[in-house]
């Protein structure tokens, strides 16, 4: 396991830096890797292999020449498939969208391709991003690494796949519930989600515009602190982007977490479907924390038991007006052989083209827009949005961050809730709040629980304040030690 | 108890064409996460305002300037159908012939 894409974006640049090796050796790496597992993992939807050649060796030219480069260059890359790419097939894991060339590239992939990043492929997702187990994908479920009979999480599981089994160094991934710290907590991996507006969403394929984050996976902190200050910043093309002056937010990681205040919730640390082993875990970390001088108390978030129904009116409801645009005329599927007019070949190609989630989730939301039922439903979730960013502004007076595990459970088999999906909406009970308040959190691996799965440590920081919430996860980080790899690796080495 | 809710009326609205399967499943299921959605109303807001943005931006504006934008065969290249460099769909309106 010691091949080139199993080390992190730091060690990497460091070495791409040092000319000890080429761009084009670690691309070929990370190639070479999806080329021995993704026929198990699936993980991607499409490898792009010729691309990542072609930057790699525009890297290594630039690096030849002598070129300073930035902390990218170089490293294998892969993206959620639910942000555009020029000239390469974006679906968002939906058969409406199989055949849809994006004419342009959003915002974040622009930017870091332009700073020499190395694509190797787009990733599985749930379709349109709504699942909390990638088994909503219209192409077929990713697997999770660390045990094949079991989902990645979801919705960005193809992009915490990637990164957990070495096919990328590093992924983007998207976050509206939960969909970017819940996979990467039961893969093992780092998920980042950054403040509301820290990163355009622009050419990101939008399922619910105010809860909406691009977000980061990563196998360690500092690279996700690398992505995040690549990515971030002001963008005119997206109205929600914040102004703020761009960071580095690689700074201050290693300060340490001596006198910062800590705040448990306790009370979902011992609710009901907590499994115990995830609870010990990050019982675990929470002492590592104070044994490290941070200053540990309980806290409330009252109305965070309210969250959860909010966010399935909310996402819903956002979601029913966003996925009107798909209607078979501009791009994509169009089902309408014999229509009688150009309504009867909408209804017809949405009917074919979106998956079961999906229509459910525009039912719902068309419902709760309903008139008669606004007020009742929609109008009420808002309130309680409410309600739940002024408890952590409360929380936030007394804590510098809050900490629980990023979900009860470690990775569940597949098949086992998609049935039901009340059951599979609880997945993302502890990640909702953060989506729903716009503020930072973040998910780092806290060793694994009895089953051998990893467990998820999840860290919540004030609005616009990653740096505690990414110092705080460096330090405890460097304290638990190198997380560990899918025992995958070493059953199929190279 | 799981809310009773007109599916194919939701489906008609929502643009969806439903199999009388899906009808049944889908009626099920939404009473049930309707049923849990409904737990909102439990908590007494009246003088809460609502949020619609975690971080309210108004009136975000930028120049107005002429910029480089897609080419006509660049905004058409996905369209299923084309016709005349337009998009090609069913029927809109009636034909004159048909009306009363």
């Amino acid at each position: 396991m010691t091949e080139l894409c199993d080390r992190s974006g730091a060690e990497l640049a460091a070495s791409l830096h040092g000319r000890e090796v080429s761009a084009r050796e670690v691309a070929d790496s990370a190639l070479r890797r999806i080329e021995r597992l993704d026929g198990r993992l699936h993980a991607f939807l499409r490898v792009t292999e010729e691309a990542a050649r072609e930057q790699a060796a525009l890297v290594d030219g630039r690096i030849a020449s002598g070129e300073a480069l930035p902390a990218v260059a170089g490293i294998p890359l892969a993206l959620k498939d639910v942000l555009a790419t020029r000239g390469i097939v974006t679906t968002a894991g939906s058969r409406i969208l199989e055949p849809y060339v994006p004419p342009y590239d959003g915002t974040p992939w622009a930017r870091l391709r332009a700073a020499g990043s190395v694509l190797v492929g787009k990733t599985n997702c749930d379709e349109f991003a709504m699942g909390s187990s990638n088994e909503n994908s219209g192409f077929g479920p990713v697997h999770n690494p660390w045990n094949l009979d079991t989902v990645p999480g979801g919705s960005s599981g193809g992009s915490a796949a990637a990164v957990a089994a070495g096919e990328a160094v590093w992924a983007l991934g998207t976050d509206t519930g939960g969909s970017v710290r819940q996979p990467a907590s039961l893969c093992g991996v780092v998920g980042l989600k950054p403040t509301y507006g820290r990163v355009s969403r622009y050419g990101l394929i939008a399922f619910a515009s105010s809860l909406d984050h691009v977000g980061t996976l990563t196998r360690t902190v500092l690279d996700a602190a690398t992505l995040l200050s690549a990515i971030a910043g002001h963008d005119p093309f997206d109205a929600t982007s914040l102004p703020d002056p761009p960071a580095d937010y690689t700074q201050g990681l290693e300060t340490g977490v001596e006198g910062l205040r800590v705040g448990v919730l306790e009370e979902w640390m011992t609710m009901e479907g907590i499994e115990p082993g995830v609870a010990a875990a990050v019982r675990q970390g929470i002492e590592r924390l104070a044994a490290l001088g941070a200053r540990v108390d309980e806290a409330r978030l009252p109305h965070a038991e309210y969250a959860l129904s909010a966010y399935y009116l909310i996402a819903p409801a956002e979601c029913s007006s966003n996925l009107a645009r798909f209607d078979g005329v501009r791009y994509g599927l169009r089902v309408g052989d014999g229509a009688t007019d150009v309504a009867d070949m909408n209804v017809r190609t949405r009917g074919a083209g979106f998956g079961d989630e999906v229509k459910r989730r525009i039912m719902l939301g068309t419902y709760a827009l309903s008139a008669g039922y606004y007020d009742a439903y929609y109008g009420q979730a808002q309130k309680v949005r409410t309600l739940v960013i002024r408890d952590f502004d409360e929380a936030f007076e007394r804590f510098d961050v809050l900490v629980s595990p990023t979900s009860p459970t470690t990775a569940f088999r597949l098949g086992e809730r998609t049935e039901d999906p009340l059951a599979m909406y609880l997945s993302d009970i502890f990640t909702i709040p953060s989506d729903l308040s716009g503020t930072p959190a973040i998910s780092i691996p806290c060793g694994l629980a009895p089953d051998g799965l990893p467990v998820g440590f999840q860290i919540m920081g004030r609005l616009r304040d990653e740096a505690t919430v990414l110092r705080a996860a460096a330090t405890l980080e460097r304290d638990l030690g190198v997380a560990p790899r899918p025992p995958l690796l070493e059953e199929f080495p190279l | 108890m799981p809310v009773d809710i007109d599916v194919a009326r939701v489906a008609q609205l929502a643009r969806l064409s439903l199999t009388p399967e899906e009808l049944e499943r889908f009626g099920r299921q939404l009473g049930l996460i309707l049923e849990h959605a409904e737990r909102v109303r439990e908590v007494a807001a009246e003088n809460v305002p609502p949020t619609a943005q975690p971080i309210p931006r108004a009136n975000v504006f930028r120049p107005d300037e002429d910029v480089p934008c897609l080419s006509h065969e660049e905004a058409m290249a996905s369209a299923p159908e084309v016709e005349n460099e337009r998009f090609k769909v069913p029927r809109i309106v009636e034909e004159e012939d048909e009306r009363p």
